[in-house]
């Protein structure tokens, strides 16, 4: 099921209604219930995957729990009979018993993440890694929200094996966890610390709460319906033939693909955030007012957050910190000096990057996406100190708002010329058809690209709506406001859903040239 | 905010939200008042002020080839023709199925034509017949038989759902007729005085099969029970249109189904020339329909056809009725009606002669 | 102590080690620059810092740091 439809109204409907009929104490079985249900309508063999993955996750991380404990109460048994005989346990003595206790603590970690990592891996990358080996197979049929709640688990297992959660006992709870039902499209990804919080508690009636939360989803719905998927019209008329559309319009599919994807993007989270925060449960942003990021790190911290931190605390440390990248540091920075530091850093950069590619689609330009993204990275932290001599040298241009203007445009510009390897889907065409902006193409001719003008003046106004709300939320978001001045909520949230449903694009377009009566 | 306050203001919000759909969705309906007029016909039935003795059933072949006036002027028939553009045979059956609740006639006359239609085939043709009904069971279980592929039930009710792209083109027709509509027909009859001769019709290509398919004969079957249960008479009829090509091997199976079932079927095609029709003056669009011409001139033979075969009362005769009020009622609706007639006949003839 | 803050400055030039204390949660060093920093620390104490360390709480100034090394060189 996917967010905007009828089918997924109706069904958040029902359960929203039941969720604060039923006594408070039964109200996540209720969530679970209805993740299950939710899950059930993409087909009851996902249902097997989930569970699979759910069913190891737990068990993996109770057994490690247990151990943790367990090899503590020895170590401390050992430790005291010892000391009675009179031979203390030294310190090299307690490091390694410790790090014996951990390593069989990590195969339990490691046999549930190749599971579940293997899992995701058969399903997602088969028919890729087999194109490469030239075998033709048209891959597995994809399971709903997999890279997701996989991600998601393997966090939750992650933590457990570094003590920072405890495991959770109770098995319907963590399948709560898992399947989440908001979450299964497109994250967030939570983790486990944070989501607990509020997943298991009651929930009581609350205006404001419920209130903020139906004017997200609201929102979110407009976003999506009202202009990610009418810039999604012209968008597919530019890439299906793009040798037809070169030069001004590889221009054009770039700031087009930039708003589209926000809009749709943000436009699920909202919806996503909002269902969550209906029911009284608060989920992690997902983005902040990315398109002001002034510089390629710093996109980073505001686009897809949950994905960046997860790759960033279960990818980047742990390989970056890893014993082997750590003796590879010790022996180049011997071999090269200075330079030989900075190796592992690329090697690392390069390989989160590698994977976060990866983990967006099984396909070469997301790879080369997410390459180019570490590249970027890495030039810039290379070129930092020649930007800090160039800022010595004129010291009033970085305070200044034209520069922090021109550092916004500049990273919306660079970021959203790497994004487009997403929509041409071919590597080496992406680059020919960034090449002909240079080189020159095809005219742009606005009014052959599936949109009336009526249709690009509601688009342009959308937008124009969307960087209004950016700047309304700076402080609080607009919506908090909002709520409390009730009859502005409603009056607003009517007004929204009214053009929503004129302005939306669904349904069969109205062609009236259809209608005419024709015999032959 | 206390709870009892919350619900209200819900409450209050759902029902302006509704007000506003509401109104949104007579604004966004096409109203086909100047432009295709074909789509206004469904509706147009329930404006009727009386029962009717004969009812037409079918396509365009039906609401296009037959004057209701002629029926009233020359045998004192009262007549309607409920048709929209290539309506299929299930929507004709629930059409009919809803009109047979509301009055009892004493023939129903469906065109065949539509018989070699078994899949749903256009969107708009399913609007043009659907979106006229009154909601009710026989609106529903149309929707469901006509549906494509890309269709939801829910459009269908909420029409708001499919029409809301229209915002574009809303224009004053949509403002002027929002809550009411102008007849655009004769008691369901579409008049047509343009004259465009017939010059060649194509070849019919011979088909793989000629068979009807079950779903078609289904149907058939269920308006003619429907007729038995009602005491109506069942008439099987194919109008004088030159195309679509009307096949000898369909009409045999129309010949021997009406024989198998004491059916009267008249191919009207056969008799062009008795009728007659001149394709030179009678047709409008080079002999797919008859023109208002040689719709009288079908009228008036098919009347006699008609009244030859089964007992129907002259109603401007007092004694058809069995109270002079109501005689007088229904012949006061239908000498109106037979002004209207000729009026909308003079502007339209004045319109041409001006072009 | 002294060891630490010349790496640190090493990473981070335009900081003040001694007085900040809020590392992490004003991102005054990135996710590159504390790998680089763990990395460093490696090779010139002798500890290596596991994942799970790597929170705000241990980065956030030099002095939990410093708290930070010594006692994953005590366990």
């Amino acid at each position: 099921m996917s967010f905007a439809t009828a089918g997924f109204v109706a069904f958040f409907a029902a359960l929203f209604l039941l969720y604060y009929a039923i006594p408070k104490k039964h109200q996540w079985k209720l969530l679970l219930a209805g993740s299950l249900v939710f899950y059930w309508f993409a087909g009851w063999r996902c249902l097997v995957f989930i569970g699979v993955t759910a069913l190891s996750t737990w068990f993996a991380a109770r057994k490690i729990e247990t151990l943790a404990a367990s090899q503590t109460e020895a170590l401390k048994a050992e430790e005291a009979r010892r000391k009675e005989a009179g031979d203390p346990l030294t310190k090299e003595e307690r490091k390694a018993r410790k790090a014996a206790a951990k390593k069989v603590r990590w195969r339990w970690a490691l046999g549930c993440m190749l599971l579940n990592f293997g899992i995701l891996a058969v399903m997602k990358y088969t028919g890729f890694l087999l194109s490469i080996v030239g075998v033709s197979f048209r891959g597995f049929a994809a399971v709903m929200g997999i890279s997701f709640y996989t991600f998601q688990s393997m966090g939750y297992l992650i933590d457990v094996y570094w003590g920072k959660v405890p495991a959770e006992r109770n098995f319907a709870r963590f399948a709560l966890f898992v399947t989440f039902f908001p979450q299964l499209i497109q994250g967030p990804i939570s983790r486990y610390g944070d989501l607990a919080k509020s997943l298991y508690a009651e929930h009581g009636w609350n205006n404001r709460t419920i209130g903020r939360g139906a004017l997200r989803v609201i929102w979110g719905f407009a976003k999506k319906l009202i202009i990610a998927d009418r810039l999604a019209i012209p968008l597919k008329i530019l890439t299906q033939k793009p040798d037809l559309y070169t030069g001004w319009n590889v221009a054009l599919v770039i700031v087009l693909y930039a708003a589209e994807l926000y809009a749709d993007f943000t436009g699920g989270i909202d919806i996503t955030i909002g269902c969550a925060n209906m029911l009284g449960i608060d989920v992690a942003e997902n983005f902040n007012r990315p398109f002001f990021s002034k510089n390629t790190a710093e996109y980073w911290r505001r686009w897809h957050i949950t994905m960046g931190t997860w790759f960033r605390d279960y990818v980047f440390y742990p390989l970056s910190t890893a014993k082997g990248m750590l003796r590879l540091h010790k022996a180049c920075s011997a071999k090269f000096g200075g330079f030989g530091k900075k190796i592992t850093v690329y090697l690392t950069t390069l390989l989160l990057w590698f994977v976060t590619g990866v983990w967006h689609g099984a396909a070469w330009n997301f790879i080369v996406w997410g390459l180019l993204n570490g590249i970027v990275i890495l030039v810039s932290q290379e070129l930092e100190p020649l930007y800090a001599r160039f800022h010595g040298r004129f010291p009033r241009l970085k305070p200044s708002k034209a520069y922090g203007i021109f550092e916004i445009v500049r990273t919306f510009l660079l970021m959203s010329l790497i994004r487009v390897f997403d929509v041409y889907r071919d590597v080496p065409l992406t680059f020919r058809q960034i090449g002909t902006i240079v080189t020159g193409g095809t005219a742009v001719r606005f009014g052959e690209l599936g949109l009336s003008s009526a249709d690009w003046i509601i688009a342009g106004i959308g937008i124009a709506a969307l960087y209004a709300a950016s700047f309304l939320n700076v402080r609080e978001p607009a919506r908090d406001r909002l709520v409390r001045r009730p009859f502005l909520a409603w009056a607003g949230a009517t007004a929204l859903i009214v053009l929503i449903i004129v302005f939306g694009i669904y349904g069969i377009g109205y062609d009236s040239t259809a209608f005419i009566y024709n015999q032959f | 905010m206390s709870k009892g306050k919350t619900m209200l203001a819900i409450g209050a919000c759902v029902l302006v939200l509704a007000c506003l759909l509401w109104f949104l969705n007579a604004l966004f309906l096409p109203k086909y008042m100047s432009e295709i007029p074909e789509g206004a016909l469904i509706r147009e039935y329930y404006e009727e002020e009386t029962d009717h003795r004969i009812l037409f059933v079918g396509d365009c072949e039906i609401y296009e080839n037959f004057s209701p006036d002629t029926f009233w002027t020359e045998y004192g028939l009262t007549t309607y023709y409920r048709g929209s553009a290539q309506q299929l045979i299930w929507q004709s059956y629930y059409l009919l199925e809803e009109m047979l609740e509301h009055e009892t006639p004493d023939v129903v006359c469906f065109n065949v034509l539509s018989m070699k239609y078994d899949t749903p085939q256009n969107e708009a043709y399913n609007r043009m017949s659907i979106d006229g009904m009154k909601l009710s069971k026989h609106k529903l279980g149309s929707i469901k038989a006509s549906m494509t592929e890309e269709e939801t039930m829910l459009s269908y009710l909420v029409p708001l759902l499919r029409y809301h792209s229209r915002w574009s083109e809303i224009g004053r027709e949509d403002w002027e007729y929002l809550f009411r509509r102008d007849i655009v027909s004769d008691s369901g009859y579409l008049m047509n005085v343009h004259v465009k001769p017939v010059e060649t019709i194509p070849d019919a290509k011979p088909l793989a099969d000629y068979a009807f398919s079950d779903v078609c004969w289904d149907y058939l079957e269920r308006m003619r029970l429907l007729c038995v249960e009602k005491g109506v008479s069942f008439v099987l009829i194919k109008a004088p249109s030159l195309w679509p090509y009307w096949y000898d091997e369909w009409d045999d199976q129309i010949v021997r189904y009406a024989e198998e079932h004491g059916l009267a079927y008249v191919n009207l095609l056969d008799h062009v020339e008795e009728i007659g029709i001149d394709w030179n003056t009678d047709t409008y669009d080079g002999g797919l329909h008859l023109n208002v011409y040689g719709a009288e001139k079908a009228a008036k033979w098919f009347g006699a056809w008609l009244t030859e075969r089964f007992d129907l009362a002259d109603l401007r005769r007092a004694e058809s009725f069995s109270s002079p009020e109501e005689a007088e009622r229904v012949n006061r609706v239908w000498t109106e009606k037979h002004e209207a007639y000729e009026a909308r006949k003079a502007r339209l003839e004045a319109e041409y002669a001006s072009k | 102590m002294e060891d630490l803050l010349e790496i640190l400055n090493e990473i981070a030039p335009d900081v003040d080690f001694s007085a900040e204390k809020a590392l992490i949660d004003d991102k005054i060093l990135t996710s590159i620059d504390i790998i680089t920093l763990v990395a460093e620390i490696s090779d010139v104490f002798g500890v290596d810092v596991p994942p799970e360390e790597l929170v705000p709480e241990n980065f956030n100034s030099a002095d939990a740091l410093w708290a930070m090394i010594q006692r994953l060189d005590e366990e």
